[in-house]
């Protein structure tokens, strides 16, 4: 029941953030019609720090514990956030190109976006290499742990290596109100939209534990 | 026994064992000199372009030659099933965390020091600035901190040597960025005051991480 509720609502709000980026939002304009991007970048962004901010408070909850549902929710939120990662990056990319003429930049926020990736590439390699189940998801725990608090770190030296990005724009109340709460709603959707993803494939991680678990016992 | 004095004999147990095998820092060493000559070759070393990338293959070689010792501080340890024997005497996994730690500093702060004159011999540069040895040696606390948690738990999976550097190389990024820059204004003979920002967060990132490594090392390796 409640995850109709929550499917409705994303769809709702999906349509809604679709509605104002692509009609309601004027065009941008010093960089035109690719500033669109926009609203597709900055949800990508919150949600990978969102969902890693799962993952960190999960592995605590898992290593103090030792509830598989725990590890269950943070295997998800990490795989929901390895996807939004991936997109940030990739969407930042197709920004930056016609924007700064080149596909990549060593610019601070990409760089720690893609040490944020390669962070928790590892969280899912260790799993891999354990061997064991428990083993994994003990070491996929540590990383969890570890990365995120890497993670204001890795910001602030990547920051003051170098700086380009607009960044006080948003809060700084330099963003016209159609374009905040273009931005808002698309924020909204996408946390939704992650919610949903979440609640499924903690449902079908469990499921999976639980065959798993049926096959241990037949041999 | 006081919980250093406990942690100092697991450092003194791996000293001794380095000291009659010369496992560690023998090979690491000759491993950091044979990086820094290749690099020579890479870079055709005129007095200018040696000035821009010093730095960057100072510390490329120290983080290599650091992931070559670190992935030997618990390789023994598990051959020989040592480590079932360190867990099962009487300190608690902390001990076991700081003893170790305190071990592989030793060896990367043996190492550096000895590649040091090399590396300044072979480049031309003045290594020997008290702002430059500062550094070097927050750094490397920084990477013994994180690598050794990191070496204790890549030592219990399927393909050691390679999962060591996966998991600590993005983890140390900003030790990387802080120290390659640092020693690149040490070296240009800056003032202290041009370093002050980059040794801060070389600072916090070696109290956050030896902080929590040392709470969650006992995750690591219980077993």
């Amino acid at each position: 029941m409640k995850r109709y509720i929550l499917f409705w609502v994303s769809l709702v709000l999906m349509l809604a953030s679709l509605f104002l980026v692509f009609v309601y939002v004027p065009t941008e304009k010093e960089m035109g019609i690719v500033q669109r991007i926009f609203y597709l970048m900055v949800p990508m962004g919150w949600l990978a720090l969102l969902s890693f901010f799962i993952v960190f408070i999960c592995s605590i909850l898992y290593l103090a514990r030792r509830r598989d549902s725990y590890d269950a929710l943070a295997y998800s939120s990490a795989e929901v956030g390895i996807f939004a990662t991936t997109g940030a990056l990739i969407v930042g990319c197709l920004w930056a190109k016609p924007i700064w003429g080149v596909w990549w930049t060593w610019e601070p926020r990409l760089t720690a976006t893609l040490v944020l990736w390669f962070i928790y590439f590892a969280y899912f390699a260790v799993r891999s290499f354990a061997g064991e189940e428990a083993r994994g998801a003990r070491y996929a725990a540590v990383i969890g742990i570890v990365g995120f608090v890497d993670l204001p770190i890795v910001a602030l030296a990547t920051t003051l290596w170098r700086g380009m990005h607009p960044g006080g724009v948003i809060f700084s109340g330099g963003l016209a109100p159609s374009m905040l709460l273009t931005l808002l709603v698309s924020l909204g959707a996408y946390t939704v939209l992650y919610v949903l993803l979440l609640v499924h494939r903690t449902s079908v991680r469990q499921d999976e534990a639980f065959i798993n678990s049926l096959k241990a016992r037949l041999g | 026994m006081s919980f250093l004095k406990k942690a100092l004999a697991i450092t003194r147990k791996d000293v001794l064992s380095e000291l009659r095998t010369k496992e560690i820092i023998f090979s690491a060493l000759v491993f950091t000199v044979l990086v820094i000559v290749t690099f020579n070759f890479a870079f055709s070393a005129s007095q200018e372009t040696t000035a821009l990338v010093a730095p960057g293959i100072l510390w490329v070689t120290f983080t290599f030659a650091g992931v070559l010792s670190l992935n030997r501080a618990f390789i023994p340890e598990k051959e020989e099933n040592c480590l079932e024997g360190l867990m099962s005497s009487p300190v608690s996994r902390e001990v076991i965390y700081v003893g170790k730690m305190l071990g592989s500093l030793l060896f990367m702060l043996i190492i550096e020091i000895i590649a040091l004159p090399v590396f300044a011999l072979l480049f031309n540069l003045p290594v020997f600035s008290a702002p430059l040895v500062t550094v070097t040696f927050l750094a490397t606390v920084g990477f013994v901190a994180v690598g050794t948690l990191f070496s204790a738990l890549a030592v219990n999976t399927k393909a050691r040597e390679m999962v060591l550097p996966i998991l600590f190389l993005p983890m140390v990024v900003p030790i990387i960025i802080s120290a390659v820059k640092a020693s690149g204004l040490a070296l240009a003979g800056e003032s202290w005051g041009a370093l002050a920002s980059w040794l801060q967060i070389i600072g916090a990132f070696d109290a956050i991480f030896l902080v929590v490594s040392f709470w969650v090392f006992a995750f690591v390796i219980e077993e």
